[in-house]
């Protein structure tokens, strides 16, 4: 029940603040490629790596990780995305877009575990 | 207020995806990450029907596309667990499971959405005849 709650609460607030953010992007770069949802995906990479890496309990983990961040990223909209790409022929920004969001997403990861495991150590 | 129909939608995508993911790990113990791959499969299933169709409707409600697509089913499927799963693959020298895993989402994830989008043709062309 209480974890629950914690995943719950860490969803509302990780929701809106993606919508916010693609809403913001969508607002300043007009382009085939989606960059709202790179940097949602590349950000809350970073940041989940970082609150792994600082191991601060099972409570922060379940609030930050798996309800803010969880809901934050978004793995459907990435792959929507990506077969409109595909659909439109966008074969380069197709690549790039799928080439960066792994390496980078696993890189990011990667960088936030080391910053928090240096913190939180 | 569509902010907080996101939201609302965003709790219960979260919670969806943490049960499920629960449920799965019940029964299943390898150190594979099949409960994400999963949640993510489903996910673009119902997006890539989802989106096509909301979009085939005249004057469908945009607080009812934004709210299930962008609240709930962007909320349930993640990308920054598929991140911090395969690093942690990878550190534990688990290489050949953390590139599997990300194979599987990379053309599973695609093939998934590409399903999605024929669930919606398919539905056209049933009520076209």
């Amino acid at each position: 029940m209480w974890d629950g709650l914690l995943v719950g609460v860490g969803g509302f607030f990780g929701a809106i603040a993606r919508y916010c953010s693609s809403q913001w992007i969508a607002g300043r770069v007009s382009s085939r490629f989606p960059y709202g949802t790179l940097f949602v995906n590349l950000l809350g990479s970073f940041l989940l790596g970082f609150i792994i890496g600082g191991k601060w309990g099972t409570s922060i983990y379940l609030l930050f990780g798996t309800g803010f961040m969880g809901a934050f990223t978004t793995f459907s909209t990435f792959k929507v995305d990506s077969l409109q790409l595909a659909k439109q022929k966008e074969w380069r920004v197709l690549g790039l877009y799928l080439g960066i969001s792994y390496l980078f997403g696993i890189l990011f990861a990667f960088l936030g575990y080391t910053i928090g495991a240096w913190i939180n150590g | 207020m569509i902010y907080f129909i996101v939201g609302i939608a965003g709790v219960l995508g979260a919670l969806f995806r943490y049960d499920l993911g629960l449920l799965i790990h019940s029964w299943w113990s390898l150190s594979f990450p099949l409960e994400t791959l999963l949640i993510n499969y489903l996910g673009c299933i119902i997006l890539g029907w989802f989106t096509p169709w909301a979009a085939s409707h005249k004057n469908f409600p945009s607080w009812i596309r934004v709210g299930f697509g962008t609240g709930f089913i962007g909320s349930f499927t993640t990308f920054s667990t598929f991140s911090a799963e395969t690093l942690a693959l990878i550190q534990k020298g688990l290489w050949g499971i953390a590139i599997l895993y990300v194979l599987l989402s990379l053309w599973g994830g695609l093939l998934m959405a590409w399903c999605g989008y024929r669930l919606f043709k398919l539905r056209g062309i049933t009520r076209e005849e």
